[in-house]
């Protein structure tokens, strides 16, 4: 009970962080406010419960709130939620919501609305790509059995109890519950707008928001346009007058633009890199590099011969010079990855392997004897092909893997490469030997990250299955204490770091180009850059 | 006319769209990977969901049958992947846009090429049709995913005179590096094809007549040679009509024009079926209405084909 109660407090003190553009006094602010984003592709919908990855979520939160958020850097905040408590051993949360939130008509944003907004999330028929994260992520009680129609959507562990209370059910004690909500897909939804225009409700014309801004224009494949509302509850704080979204998908095309001074802050990974060189001549302080909570690796597939043997992926796993790769390859802020989690996962250490702290000569060595003891040797060579999407990094890396693993024994890789859609089928049919895969945390906790090789994880695609590992994660999950829970998540590495289900390579960083005259921004390990919190100075 | 106009729709375009329609369902289909398939499984439940909405529960030979009850009726569907629209309305949006741009590009490319090439023809072996051929052969060689950033880095980046890219209603600054570089081509096609089929024209023995009576050039030019000449370039301009006006992938992905080019590629990468079949069968009715039109106009310029 003891640490429930650190987290009720902590969370009321969550609450007084900065949650706005918080501009040092005797700045000089520019004197239009507009700024320009980069957004990497068009997003596919503007409605929160159907977004579907980065492109709409970096778009939901600015024109929504949720019941949390996140500051400049990444920190839970309160967003519509003003405090929030746990009961019952964190199985039942209490989310008091703020008195002054209002939707972009002037209405009052209510309990009711996340109530709404997550059942409609939930119903299979909805179709949300996102409907199994309140059940499966959040562990919102009935939240999976309504995905698989076992239960109606009436049935969710979500329920307003006032206007301004939200009650949360959830199956089993999380901890981290809170963290969970940051998600861009779990914004209160205004069920009148959605009720009269349906599937228009988004519509520039229609849509009714909550967040500190709202939307003014959108052009499919050019801009979306958004400028602030005033009835967002903290609109005092907001410096920005104008944010325009581009959806440029070309990164070299985006990049000639922000050199024209036509975009202020590139989409994420928005950094060309075969122009990385030139960018760091010509201006070095504008490209902006910060960790990543993502892992780059290459899966095996434990299901077929030779991967099915431990010693043939540890002895790949070992052969890997992860320094060539981030400092000679890639060179823009990514660091080395012996294990899935990132260190800078909220509230986790990470874990030195014995490997790890060796030489890679001695790794080879390992890795020789490995593939010797296997049965690899002249004669004998180890053949497979090693598929990744079609793309220079990727093929860089790959190149450059393959060239390792010759250094320790006769292993003859063929690469093979898909354009992504059919990388993604082949790989989905697990028809592939050693696959490149990349996980995003949906939530800043390592969970989002080392769930993925749980056995009924969704996108477990190299089909690893241990037990042991299941039951570590299953219990974590429900440890409440934070020490105790990261020394969980910590066993689990060790099992990956024995079993090798992947070859982890490398932890993405997040990499934009951003004008020198814009402010506010920090290092959010998701990247994630909220025009509210940001500012332009004179220039 | 009425005849040729009829015949055209029903014996030729309506039959040549049903096959284009049919092949085109199919094909897509068989591409592997599906609009759905994304890098984060959904459960199978909600992929039956979302396969349901979209029909694809049903059998192929179901879906197709309903694709085309639709079709008749002018609905192309919900988008695949942009949730918020159906591909009419996208459509609808993007088809103004690569017209605009497509039609500014085109006259500028029918006039200069033509001037370029008749130019060539009448100073053959000189300074000037060398200089044009050359320009030309660069034209027809240098690709546009070279051209276009090129003149970014030397208009926006450098000179900073022009903006890299944006569209913003079509404002007359934000089209000119856009139809710089989607007429490059075209310049350079029709001034080949202007000069090589004048040569022949001028070197022809009414022209000869012509001149043998005291013409003057410019009158052989206008009255005699220009039309004759003009009959290959006809022949080119209907195809390359649809060409221009259905947007150039490169110059509308590199400008960020949101146009018709875009959408296709867009539709293609991610599987977008409604979106791939809406414009292949748009491309496809436009092409079969030029290829009309330039027939028709045939018959205006030489009689010997006049429609009957």
């Amino acid at each position: 009970m003891r640490y429930l109660f650190t987290i009720s407090v902590a969370a009321l003190a969550l609450t007084f962080n900065c949650q706005a553009a918080e501009v040092p006094p005797g700045t000089k602010l520019h004197a239009t406010q507009h700024i320009v984003i980069g957004n990497g592709a068009e997003p596919a919908t503007l409605d929160p419960g159907r977004v579907q990855g980065r492109p709409e979520s970096n778009l939901t939160v600015e024109l929504f709130e949720g019941l949390v958020s996140q500051d400049a850097n990444g920190k839970v905040i309160g967003g519509v939620a003003e405090k929030w408590e746990s009961k019952e051993g964190g199985k039942v949360w209490l989310f008091t919501l703020r008195k002054n939130a209002k939707w972009s008509d002037g209405s009052p944003v209510t309990a009711g609305d996340f109530e709404y907004g997550f059942k409609r999330m939930v119903d299979p028929k909805f179709a949300s790509d996102y409907s199994w994260y309140l059940g499966k992520a959040s562990n919102v009680i009935n939240g999976t059995a309504i995905v698989e129609g076992k239960k109606p959507p009436s049935e969710l562990g979500v329920k307003a109890l006032n206007d301004t209370t939200l009650q949360f059910t959830l199956e089993k004690p999380v901890a981290y519950l809170v963290s969970t909500l940051i998600h861009g897909s779990l914004m209160p939804i205004p069920r009148k707008v959605v009720e009269k225009f349906g599937d228009k409700w988004t519509d520039p014309a229609n849509i009714v928001g909550n967040g500190p801004f709202k939307l003014s224009e959108r052009v499919v494949n050019e801009r979306i346009v958004m400028v602030r509302n005033p009835h967002y509850w903290n609109n005092a704080k907001t410096v920005i007058e104008q944010l325009t979204v581009l959806p440029i998908n070309n990164q070299s095309a985006e990049y000639q633009r922000y050199r024209a001074n036509a975009i202020d802050v590139t989409a994420d990974g928005g950094v060309p890199s075969e122009q990385v060189a030139q960018i760091r001549k010509e201006v070095p302080n504008e490209l902006t590099l910060w960790p990543q909570l993502g892992t780059y690796y290459y899966t095996f597939n434990v299901k077929v011969k030779p991967f099915d043997d431990v010693r043939v992926r540890r002895a790949l796993s070992l052969a890997i010079n992860r320094d060539v790769i981030t400092q000679q390859i890639l060179s823009t802020g990514e660091t080395s990855a012996y294990s899935m989690t990132p260190g800078i996962a909220d509230g986790y250490k990470a874990i030195r392997h014995d490997w790890e702290a060796q030489t890679q000569a001695q790794r080879d060595l390992e890795a020789k004897k490995l593939l010797a003891d296997a049965g690899y040797g002249p004669g004998k060579p180890l053949k497979f092909p090693l598929l990744y999407n079609t793309n220079e990094q990727h093929k860089k890396i790959a190149l450059a893997v393959a060239s390792m693993w010759k250094r320790v024994g006769p292993v003859e890789v063929e690469l093979v490469n898909q354009e992504w859609k059919t990388f993604l089928d082949t790989r989905n049919r697990g028809d592939y030997a050693v696959t490149r895969g990349a996980w995003i945390a949906d939530y800043n906790e390592a969970s989002t990250m080392i769930d993925l090789f749980h056995s009924k994880h969704g996108s477990n695609d190299g089909k690893y299955n241990n037990p042991a590992y299941d039951e570590v994660i299953d219990k974590a999950k429900i440890t409440l204490d934070p020490a105790e829970r990261m020394k969980l998540y910590q066993d689990a590495e060790r099992i990956l770091a024995q079993d090798f289900p992947a070859a982890f390579m490398y932890h993405y960083s997040n990499r934009r180009m951003i004008k020198p005259w814009v402010k506010g921004y920090g290092k959010n390990p998701q990247g994630r850059i909220q025009a509210r919190d940001l500012y332009i100075i004179a220039h | 006319m009425l005849r040729f106009i009829l015949r055209r729709i029903f014996l030729e375009a309506i039959p040549t769209l049903l096959v284009l329609v049919t092949v085109t369902f199919f094909l897509i289909r068989l591409a592997p990977g599906g609009p759905f398939s994304s890098e984060m499984n959904v459960p199978p439940e909600v992929k039956a969901a979302i396969e349901a909405k979209y029909r694809m529960d049903q059998s192929l030979s179901m879906q197709y049958l309903s694709y085309l009850a639709d079709l008749a009726q002018g609905d192309l569907g919900p988008s695949f992947k942009y949730k918020d629209f159906t591909v009419n309305e996208l459509v609808n949006k993007a088809v103004p846009v690569s017209f605009k741009l497509g039609i500014v590009a085109f006259i500028i490319a029918l006039i200069f090429g033509v001037g370029a090439g008749v130019a060539a023809a009448l100073k053959q072996n000189s300074w000037i049709d060398y200089s044009v051929m050359g320009v030309a052969m660069v034209g027809v060689v240098l690709p546009n995913f070279v051209l276009a950033p090129m003149l970014a880095l030397v208009f926006a980046v450098w000179l900073k005179v022009l903006p890299a890219g944006g569209w913003e209603g079509g404002q007359f600054t934000f089209m000119i590096l856009p139809v710089a570089v989607l007429c490059k081509h075209y310049i350079s096609v029709i001034a080949r094809i202007t000069r090589g089929s004048m040569i022949e024209v001028l070197g022809s023995p009414f022209i000869r007549t012509a001149r043998a009576k005291g013409l003057p050039m410019h009158y052989i030019l206008r009255r005699h040679a220009l039309k004759p000449a003009l009959l290959p370039v006809v022949s080119y301009l209907g195809p390359a009509f649809v060409g221009i006006i259905t947007g150039s992938v490169v110059v509308e992905t590199f400008f960020g024009i949101p146009g018709i080019g875009q959408l296709f590629i867009n539709g293609a990468l991610n599987r977008d079926y409604s979106m791939v079949l809406g414009l292949t069968i748009l491309i496809g009715t436009l092409m079969i209405t030029f290829n009309a039109i330039v027939d028709i106009l045939y018959g205006f310029i030489d009689p010997r084909i006049r429609i009957k």
